[in-house]
């Protein structure tokens, strides 16, 4: 046998536990009301278009993105604007949302095709596609939530060669990217068609993990209808969904530190991402609604929910049978990367691609004991960084050293965290130093 | 307010702790233990209970009464330690020198820098060293093994060690094939198995390596640092005897005799006192070959892996600040 492909440094391979991985994707119910975080996208929040009392129909742009960096909201639902004002999210923090009394009767906005009829061919040119992308407030489905229409505008004096499509879904637990490939694989060739259109290049990746063996065969099959799409199955191995990992993979180039993919030539989208191109410009159909996969050992029924953006994750919950009594924690996102949220009022948002319950027992973490400079934390960094000593330098507020030895470059992966046998909280210390050297950076400027 | 627990990522731990890598190492020592047992029988048990149980009792009194801190002597690196330090004794060693070496041991490489994890040397080379500078007669008087459990060895005659013997004779003058001749020079298939004499854990080489196949398998050490000593003592010995068969041995020789299997892949590998990067770590694999096969060759003492690595342990700092991994992405980028 062949050896897989994958990303050569460091990497850790944690327990998949993909339970929900046969369950289909279903659709939820509505919920009465909703509340729609104005910061869903990296970059600033978007500026809102509606008062108190306004009366909005589902898909209706509800808030612009204004900066460069920013992207546009629109309604979920019909219904009527409650109030503007702070709700708690998944950061844990209160922030600025729209919240909207939700109508049972739905009325889409106009000029919005809901049918499920697949148009394969391609119209639009490239910069029609761009703004319609940016109008329909893509952004990266994967969980970084960057704007999509962004990472399409290519700097003067670069070319994309590849656009690397991320279908690798390294988290434990996470399956919806699984079922969109499974479910959507026709929607998903046509998005990546469209993304190359707009990138202007011949080929385009799908890498995909080795355990998705049925998602590698349906879209290969698929995929003989599409001229300059491979699949790259790809060896199980976290944090292989990291762009910077991805693209060593699968090209084999090396992303320098502090730079975007875009200097190696690719671009990555998530599938979902993808999936949500080919709906905003073949079907005019904006972001409202996502893949969310709701799991856990104790979950009765672990599943995959298309779920409408402001949801309360309560209502995910309740349609995989009830939150079940030992329920330590509860995370948004995989166990990797994920955060632990406080509430089960927090909406589902664009970046949300999972609904993790832990047990009560999974949920603490180990005593944290001395170091013994094992140096696992250093063989598993994907980003060939040292994790002991950059947890040691946030703690003695070295910064200036942290910034030499490369903080900056963490990706949060959690692997050196993972592997320390010493169960010590290296990432909180990482997250700590990278946010001084951050404003350190900053200071500079 | 929320019952649930609100934490940062990641949310879930590998199978590792310290615990389980003390006990693998524990685990790869059992080969060797039944060998030492096989050729030395109840002395060996003798040694081996007093070193482990010394460790321990030092390392519970100390944190119990003098540092007043939580006591860990279960984590098992005690035990490591203990086992680690009988291994470089011989068999017949006086119960007391045992129990001074384990003092040194966790007293003072150990403890005294902190505890696990904080020690820049090898503890039970510290211990070991301290004993053979402090008890030259008693640490190289060497029993002949005698195989399956013969009557207590305190009687029995001792020999010197094959490294001994090598020394003595080029000092005496002689050439290498006079020496190999010498009746009490242990054959090539003895040096394997360990059937000469020697320390107590130095004595088979197959056995040592089982051992460190096993860890390397399990992940707790890392291949580079014992494949990067044995190599250099090989090439090293290689060269010399190359350029003079008639007073340097050939370097298979060096492989089998002595501390060196026991050296390179239980005390060299010591997770606290090696580099961190592998890169380091060769560097540092390198050097100790390098200082045995100068020791050994050229010095005052017949084996010197012990000095070895101690001196290497002091270069780690240095090693771990100027042997980095490599960055992802800074190829043909460094500012």
């Amino acid at each position: 046998m062949i050896a897989l492909k994958t990303f050569k440094k460091g990497g850790v391979h944690p327990e998949e536990n993909k339970i929900s991985a046969n369950s289909p994707i279903q659709k939820l119910a509505f919920p009465k009301q909703v509340v729609v975080p104005l910061g869903q996208n990296l970059g600033t929040p978007s500026k809102p278009l509606v008062k108190r009392g306004d009366e909005v129909k589902t898909g209706q742009l509800i808030a612009k993105g204004e900066s460069f960096i920013s992207a546009n909201l629109h309604s979920p639902f019909t219904g009527k604007v409650l109030k503007i004002d702070d709700a708690i999210d998944s950061s844990g923090y209160r922030r600025p949302a729209i919240f909207i009394d939700v109508e049972e009767d739905e009325k889409w906005e106009e000029g919005i095709d809901t049918s499920e009829t697949i148009i394969r061919d391609i119209k639009a040119d490239k910069q029609t596609i761009i703004d319609k992308i940016k109008e329909c407030g893509i952004v990266g489905l994967g969980g970084a939530t960057f704007p999509t229409h962004v990472k399409l505008m290519i700097p003067d004096g670069r070319k994309a060669e590849y656009l690397i499509i991320n279908g690798v879904e390294c988290e434990p637990y996470l399956t919806s990217d699984h079922r969109l490939m499974l479910e959507k694989g026709e929607q998903l060739l046509i998005g990546i068609k469209i993304l190359m259109k707009a990138l202007a290049v011949e080929r385009a990746i799908i890498g995909i993990e080795n355990n998705k063996t049925d998602a590698i065969n349906h879209l290969t099959e698929l995929a003989k209808q599409y001229a300059g799409i491979d699949i790259q199955p790809l060896k199980v191995k976290y944090p292989q969904g990291g762009e910077k990992q991805l693209i060593k993979a699968t090209v084999n180039r090396e992303v320098p530190s502090g730079k975007l993919p875009i200097e190696v030539g690719c671009v990555v989208c998530n599938v979902g991402t993808a999936v949500a191109v080919y709906e905003a410009v073949q079907k005019n159909k904006p972001l409202i609604e996502r893949v969310v996969t709701v799991t856990g050992k104790a979950v009765k029924k672990p599943s995959n929910f298309l779920v409408r953006i402001g949801t309360p994750v309560q209502m995910l919950i309740d349609a995989a049978e009830g939150l079940p009594e030992n329920t330590g924690k509860i995370i948004n996102g995989g166990p990797m990367m994920g955060k632990a949220i406080t509430s089960l009022e927090v909406p589902v948002v664009k970046g949300s691609s999972g609904i993790l319950l832990m047990k009560n027992e999974e949920s603490k973490r180990g005593v944290p004991q001395t170091c013994i400079r094992c140096s696992k934390c250093t063989l598993a960094c994907p980003m060939g960084l040292e994790p002991f000593l950059l947890a040691k330098l946030a703690k003695l507020s070295l910064h200036e050293r942290a910034e030499k030895e490369k903080i900056m470059d963490c990706i949060e992966c959690g692997s050196c965290q993972f592997t320390c046998p010493s169960n010590l909280p290296l990432l909180d210390f990482l997250r700590l130093g990278k946010n001084k050297v951050g404003q350190l950076i900053r200071s500079r400027k | 307010m929320s019952q649930f627990t609100i934490s940062g990522s990641p949310h879930v731990h590998g199978e590792e702790n310290v615990k389980k890598i003390m006990y693998t190492v524990v685990l790869a020592l059992v080969p060797a233990i039944l060998v030492s047992i096989y050729f030395f029988g109840i002395d060996a048990v003798r040694v081996l209970l007093i070193a482990v149980i010394s460790c321990l009792f030092f390392e519970w009194v100390i944190q119990k009464y003098l540092i007043k801190g939580p006591v860990t002597i279960t984590d098992g690196s005690a035990v490591v330690a203990g086992l680690l330090l009988a291994f470089n004794v011989p068999a017949n060693l006086p119960w007391w020198i045992m129990v001074i070496g384990a003092l040194v041991t966790i007293g003072i490489a150990k403890m005294s820098f902190g505890g696990l994890g904080k020690n820049p040397f090898n503890p039970a080379l510290v211990g070991r060293v301290f004993m053979l500078i402090s008890f030259p007669v008693q640490m190289t008087s060497w029993p002949v093994p005698k195989p399956l459990f013969a009557n207590s060895l305190t009687d029995a005659i001792t020999g010197p060690t094959a490294l001994g013997l090598l020394k003595e004779g080029l000092d005496a003058g002689k050439n290498i094939d006079q020496i190999l001749a010498d009746p009490s020079m242990p054959a090539y298939l003895d040096r394997l198995t360990g059937n000469m004499s020697g320390s107590l854990g130095e004595m088979s080489a197959i056995a040592l390596i089982i051992g460190g196949l096993f860890m390397i398998w399990r992940k707790v050490i890392d291949w580079q640092v014992p494949f990067s000593i044995i190599l250099t003592v090989f090439v090293f010995a290689g060269i010399f005897h190359l350029i003079d068969p008639e007073i340097y041995i050939d370097p298979v020789f060096h492989l089998f005799t002595g501390g060196l299997m026991l050296g390179a892949i239980y005390m060299a590998t010591d997770m606290v006192s090696s580099p961190m990067n592998i890169s380091g770590k060769w560097v540092y694999g390198i050097g100790i070959g390098l200082i045995t096969i100068i020791i050994r060759m050229w010095g005052a003492y017949p084996e010197g892996i012990s000095f070895a690595i101690l001196i290497m342990n002091a270069f780690v700092p240095l090693i771990n600040y100027g042997f980095k991994p490599r960055r992802f992405g800074l190829v043909g980028n460094k500012k």
